[in-house]
């Protein structure tokens, strides 16, 4: 479904992503680790199509298409869901209204109708119920005057409402209690299917003791170190981040000779 | 740079679309404004002698006044020499008497205008009085309208139907010499409508009236008198949207609103002046004096504004609370776009006691346009118990606008509790991207999100003027927005 090849990227000329590779394939969960600031949101915000960063090299192909090329509404058009690390507000926007809007233009992109108004409200509400999100949100302004639990459920729900190919959840754990994790854990696992794909990205190993990664990714310095299975997340819970400075540094020190 | 800043230029770029001019013959006299031409306008309109002799006493009144300059506007001098202040559709005879007599290229442009008379006053059941430029052509729902007792017409017909009205109340709550722009509307006014709510009737319809400037170099002067007696009702509609033009057009208008004891009237304009090309060449220059007197107690009276047009906009529509117990509203969203400047707020001026004002204003400025809010909140000694809150919230689109606001507050008596809150904010990338992700393009998420800022405003308008405000807002702001 996803295939990112060597790629490298750069904001104003200081590269951050530094030779990326990666297979997904649907009905797979990744999960991406590493210490802040080694490229993980921007690999997250890059695959939905965020301005500002330069690609110097390399590809992301994305059901057999070219992915770069495509606008941010359109990867989403294909089914690339993003659930923000940080969700915006936008004041005197409906939630419901906007998420309509998206799930229109994406049917309409398929050739589908539109929902009507009432088949819309029967499936939000079922949504809602998944993510344990009170129905009250559904008419309150996006995000506006929303907890941080309660932004990342909106964006579970969201993600539930518009059904994506591929969902990229930028440390949606983060700044979660417990309770709210389990919810966010149970509604992402509800979406589990064999034709969706996600990709965790977690600072973490926390969420994926609710979500059974099928493949683990430890990524530092812009390079993805080491790829496992849900034992290297357990691994790195142990041991934290810092063997990975000591590896980094033998990997330079070794291509330096 | 970005891909962004290019389609927002685009969108910035969209030509006005109400662009387009009427081939009509014309009854224009020359350029310029003396004693004689006043007389001329008085007597093209057979006008009692009252309303010559307060003509001439606002024209002498105002050439010894001199143009205001405290506004945060620039514009090149005007010359008042310069100007036609009279021209009327050359119909045969006196006008038509029903919209088969009317000039067939008249209703080609309100059609293009999106404003078929006939199925609007079918489906809205909205009376229509359409000004085209200066004189009132068509008026329709009188008959419905008169059962109730409820009075509109042309300002110009009210003169001699109802004199003892207009000589009472004209000037009355601006009166001559108020200021430069409405003491030129004064002398020269060349119509407007004229709407008297008799004692207890709630107006069975949405009163509405669309203007047009059409003919080149003609400024229009258009004089509203609104009257609403002891416990009635009224909501009225002002919507406008003019032709492409090269040169500057003045528009000075005045609205007078008197509310008396237990009165309510709600004023709606969404206005779309032709506001010059994105370089600033033409464009209406939009003078306009708009004041309520809420006279009696218990008296209402609710601006609500949507502006999106015109070159220059100075515009202040304010309310007067004399009466104990009355309420003003002012609920306005000026956009400026290209060269557009606006400078544009209210005065809420409490005499009375428990008197409440609420203000609530938007502005959206993109492009290179200049948006200033400016709003006076004067509590008078006599005005104990007098409330009043103000928001005002701006809106920048890109890096090459501006807003500024300027609130004045006078407090004369302790026990006035007044609130001011004031935001500026830009659209921000982050909810541009939220939107794409989400499947909107950008274009669409613009709209959505300054309709979102926008809402408070737009839920005071009636229904079909909020969707009319929306697809506006939205048309104003094509390529505006990224």
């Amino acid at each position: 479904m996803l295939s990112i090849k060597d790629l490298h990227v750069s904001i104003a000329g200081k590269p951050i992503l530094k030779g990326i590779n990666l297979e997904v394939k649907a009905g797979e969960v990744h999960a991406i680790m590493g210490p802040n600031g080694s490229g993980k949101s921007t690999l997250s915000q890059l695959l939905a199509g965020r301005d500002g960063y330069t690609i110097d090299s390399g590809s992301v192909t994305y059901k057999d298409q070219d992915l770069l090329e495509l606008a941010p509404e359109e990867r989403s058009w294909e089914g690339i869901f993003l659930a923000f690390q940080y969700p915006v507000e936008i004041p005197g926007v409906n939630n419901t209204y906007l998420l309509r809007a998206g799930l229109n233009a994406i049917r309409k992109h398929h050739g589908q109708d539109e929902v009507s108004a009432v088949d819309f409200l029967k499936l939000v509400r079922e949504k809602a119920k998944l993510v344990e999100l009170d129905e009250s949100f559904l008419s309150r302004s996006v995000n506006q005057g929303f907890s941080g639990g309660e932004k990342k459920r909106n964006e579970i729900f969201q993600m539930a409402v518009l059904e994506p190919s591929l969902a990229i959840l930028d440390e949606t754990d983060s700044g979660l209690d417990i309770d709210a994790l389990r919810v966010v854990a149970e509604g992402v696992n509800k979406l589990r299917s064999e034709e969706r794909a996600f990709i965790l990205i977690t600072h973490y190993q926390r969420l994926l003791d609710y979500i059974e990664p099928d493949f683990v990714h430890v990524l530092s310095d812009g390079q993805i170190q080491r790829s496992g299975d849900k034992t290297l997340a357990l691994e790195l819970e142990r041991e934290g981040y810092a063997w990975l400075d000591t590896e980094t540094d033998i990997a330079s020190e070794a291509g330096a000779a | 740079m970005s891909s962004t800043s290019e389609e927002v230029q685009e969108f910035v770029d969209q030509q006005y679309k109400h662009g387009f001019i009427t081939d009509i013959e014309t009854d224009t006299i020359g350029a310029g404004l003396n004693e004689d031409v006043i007389r001329i306008i008085s007597g093209k309109k057979g006008e009692p002698e009252f309303m010559l002799e307060w003509r001439l006493a606002a024209y002498r009144k105002w050439l010894t006044m001199s143009e205001p300059t405290w506004a945060h506007v620039r514009f090149d001098p005007i010359d008042y020499q310069d100007i036609i202040y009279y021209s009327a559709p050359k119909s045969p005879e006196d006008g038509p008497k029903s919209l088969d007599d009317v000039d067939p290229k008249l209703l080609e442009t309100y059609e293009k205008l999106g404003i078929p008379l006939i199925e609007q006053q079918m489906l809205a059941g909205v009376a229509v009085d359409a000004v085209f430029d200066s004189v009132s052509v068509v008026t329709t729902f009188k008959e419905k309208l008169a059962e109730a007792g409820v009075v509109f017409c042309p300002l110009s017909e009210a003169v001699h139907s109802h004199p003892e009205l207009v000589k009472k109340y004209l000037g009355s709550v601006v009166p001559t010499g108020d200021n430069f722009f409405s003491t030129l509307n004064s002398a020269v006014f060349s119509d407007g409508s004229f709407v008297y709510i008799p004692k207890g009737v709630r107006c069975p319809m949405e009163l509405s009236t669309y203007f047009r400037i059409n003919e080149a170099k003609t400024g229009q002067f258009e004089r509203t008198l609104i009257i609403a007696e002891e416990g009635s009702h009224v909501s009225y509609l002002e919507g406008c949207t003019a032709p492409m033009r090269d040169e500057n057009q003045l528009h000075a208008a005045v609205v007078e609103l008197i509310i008396l004891d237990n009165a309510e009237i709600k004023y709606s304009t969404v206005q779309n002046w032709y506001p010059g090309d994105e370089n600033g060449v033409g464009g209406i220059y939009n003078f306009v004096t708009k004041r309520a007197l809420c006279a009696g107690v218990n008296a209402k009276v609710s601006w609500t504004q949507v502006e999106t047009g015109s070159a220059i906009t100075w515009k202040y529509p304010s309310c007067v609370l004399r009466g104990d117990n009355s309420v003003g509203e002012f609920y306005s969203v000026a956009l400026t776009n290209n060269c557009q400047q606006a400078d544009t707020g209210t005065k809420m001026i409490h005499l009375g006691k428990n008197t409440r004002s609420t203000i609530i204003s938007k502005g959206i400025s993109a492009g290179r346009g200049e948006n200033s809010y400016r709003g006076l909140v004067r509590i008078a000694k006599t005005a104990e118990g007098a409330r009043n809150y103000t928001q005002c919230d701006s809106l920048l689109i890109g890096d090459t606008c501006a807003a500024h606001t300027f609130p004045y507050m006078e407090i004369g008596n302790s026990s006035a509790q007044v609130e001011h809150e004031a935001t500026t904010s830009k659209i921000s990338e982050d909810q541009l991207f939220y939107c794409q992700q989400r499947g909107i393009g950008e274009e669409d998420a613009v709209s959505m999100i300054v309709n979102g800022f926008c809402k408070s405003v737009f839920k005071e308008l009636p229904m079909e003027f909020a969707v009319e405000a929306g697809k506006l807002l939205s048309v104003s702001l094509e390529g505006a927005v990224g």
